[in-house]
């Protein structure tokens, strides 16, 4: 079984994440990681391959060139191809660039399984991969937490608002996994000094299908609203009708 | 004029307060304002959306929609904004509708903005990095695509009435491979604490293990869940699948209210990201009150088990 993984590569979370006045967007000069939330579909992903005893795991991305040096965490792991859509006419892609850039090279992977995290570490649309399943024309399963794969189907269960979702597909399906799935496992020291020598593409917009416009602006950026002033107030015996109050005030009661 | 139409979600025979709080906000801005409603056996609740303000609202009630799954209601979705010519189609955030509205953002070429807290109909507003900024967005697509953050609208009735019409259901085949073969219901203990609103945590302050019982009933009260620091599950008054912190869970409920908590740093980065925070704690040099939106100086068992008793008044 063939699985891509799709990753992003996001700014380190220690070195800060902010949005850059002049472009608009978010500032990737700084150190990028691969997004937290990617490690566990690199896991499942692996899981299944190991599960199954044959197989391909290739991380795809899109991202600046020195993304690669991120999705080699990936590679660390276990994983044993990169991907990297990489070109200056997809900076600032939002959701339509991306799942376009992003099933381009899926289309020429070919994989049976296409995995996500849940969420990225920045953006945090959390619905990328329906985008992309839909150019697929494949179905998609979101937020899994227990994921079964037999031969030519999958079984997902999920938590929504409402309870739990089991929902079975067949492949090839795009499948969205919440990290409630697994524990991602630590690159051992053979992984990471194997991962520079495991083969990693670049590919241009135009290798995976050239540029969709873009349907969504920046108009501008504000900072956020202050915190309201705190209170702090002394109880005098009507401290819970303050506080009832102040939750009337701000609609939870 | 703006021709708008907002998408519906329902469960177990309502329609979710957060998307008729997105039919109102249509409804507010004006133009010519339909919903739509999709699934199964759902024709029933169509009228009742007309008083949020819908002038229409579109039924696709089909058997084959009554799983809650996100493609077939794409399907009906691009084929209603091709067939009536919508140029807006708004959502309430929820794991349905961010899978229905990304699909159909892909199948429309239609820009999509989320996280919206606001929008004019022109330029929308959403908060982003953890509210550390605000992005005012806006569209270069035709159609345009929002979802609204969680809770960001009220549901105002404006008394209005809406003609109910028929949406085509045509699917197509990969839209239906995807099949829910079972839907269980969580326990109804209340939310878990990563997915709650609402979170009453406890800390040492409660005292005694028993204390608790504070806690669970003010949670239960605000339709929340209990949270506690890891000073009280080391202790084992608590159980740590309840433990927020740097060694527990990170949360980011809309409203935190820390009961007898210092708010140690170890606590603080599991919770920082709440909306809203309010703390109640008798030292009145405790960290948190440095964090807090409302603090309050006093004896919690004073003070919580009245205000439980307020709440559950207030709430009917």
């Amino acid at each position: 079984m063939k699985i891509a993984v799709c990753v992003k590569a996001v700014p380190d979370a220690a070195s800060g994440r902010h949005i850059d006045p002049s472009s608009k967007r978010l500032d990737r000069s700084g150190e990028l990681t691969i997004s937290e939330w990617d490690t566990y579909p690199v896991e499942e992903a692996l899981k299944l391959k190991e599960a199954s005893g044959s197989g391909e795991v290739v991380v795809v991305s899109m991202g600046p060139e020195r993304a690669m040096d991120a999705l080699r965490k990936a590679l660390a792991m276990g994983a044993d191809r990169a991907v990297l859509i990489s070109d200056s006419a997809l900076e600032g892609a939002d959701l339509l660039g991306t799942a376009k850039a992003l099933a381009g090279a899926l289309e020429q992977e070919g994989a049976d399984l296409v995995l996500f995290g849940q969420q990225s570490a920045d953006g945090g649309g959390a619905c990328l991969w329906a985008a992309v399943a839909e150019r697929l024309r494949q179905p998609v399963v979101s937020q899994v937490s227990e994921l079964t794969v037999d031969g030519s189907s999958l079984t997902g269960k999920r938590q929504t608002e409402y309870g739990y979702d089991t929902i079975r597909a067949p492949l090839p399906a795009v499948v969205a996994v919440a990290d409630s799935i697994n524990t991602p496992r630590y690159p051992s020291l053979k992984g990471i000094m194997g991962a520079k020598k495991k083969p990693q593409d670049a590919r241009a917009a135009a290798d995976v299908g050239g540029v969709e416009a873009p349907g969504t602006t920046v108009v501008s950026l504000s900072p956020p609203p202050a915190r309201g002033e705190a209170q702090k107030i002394e109880d005098d015996g009507s401290g819970a009708e303050k506080i009832v109050e102040f939750l009337a005030e701000k609609r939870f009661v | 004029m703006a021709k708008t139409l907002v998408f519906l979600e329902h469960h177990e025979g309502s329609i979710a307060k957060g998307s008729l709080g997105v039919l109102a906000k249509a409804a507010q801005i004006g133009g010519d304002v339909a919903a739509v409603l999709i699934g199964a056996d759902v024709r029933g609740l169509a009228e009742g959306a007309g008083a949020f303000g819908a002038g229409t609202v579109w039924v696709a009630d089909d058997a084959s929609l009554a799983a809650p799954l996100p493609q077939p209601r794409v399907d009906v979705l691009a084929k209603l904004v091709a067939d009536e010519g919508f140029d807006t189609v708004l959502f309430a955030q929820s794991v349905l509708a961010a899978d229905v509205a990304a699909g159909l953002s892909a199948r429309l070429d239609a820009g999509l903005n989320w996280g919206l807290v606001d929008f004019d109909g022109e330029t929308g507003k959403a908060p982003q990095l953890q509210d550390t900024v605000v992005v005012d967005v806006g569209w270069s697509s035709p159609v345009k695509l929002g979802i609204f953050r969680a809770g960001a609208l009220d549901a105002v009735e404006s008394g209005g009435s809406a003609e109910v019409k028929d949406a085509a259901v045509e699917l197509e085949d990969f839209s239906t491979q995807a099949e829910m073969v079972e839907q269980a219901h969580a326990e109804q203990q209340g939310p878990s604490i990563e997915d709650a609103d609402v979170i009453v945590a406890g800390g040492r302050g409660l005292g005694e293990p028993e204390k608790f019982a504070l806690a669970e009933e003010l949670a239960q009260a605000l339709g929340g869940a209990v949270a506690a620091t890891r000073a009280v599950v080391d202790a084992g008054w608590y159980p740590y699948s309840a433990q927020v912190g740097q060694t527990g869970k990170t949360v980011s409920p809309k409203l935190y209210v820390a009961l007898g908590i210092s708010g140690a740093i170890q606590h603080k980065v599991g919770m920082q990201g709440s909306s809203v925070i309010v703390a109640i704690n008798k030292d009145p040099n405790a960290p948190i009150f440095e964090f807090s939106d409302l603090g309050v100086v006093g004896d919690l068992h004073e003070i919580v088990p009245k205000l439980t008793e307020l709440v559950r008044a207030r709430k009917g």
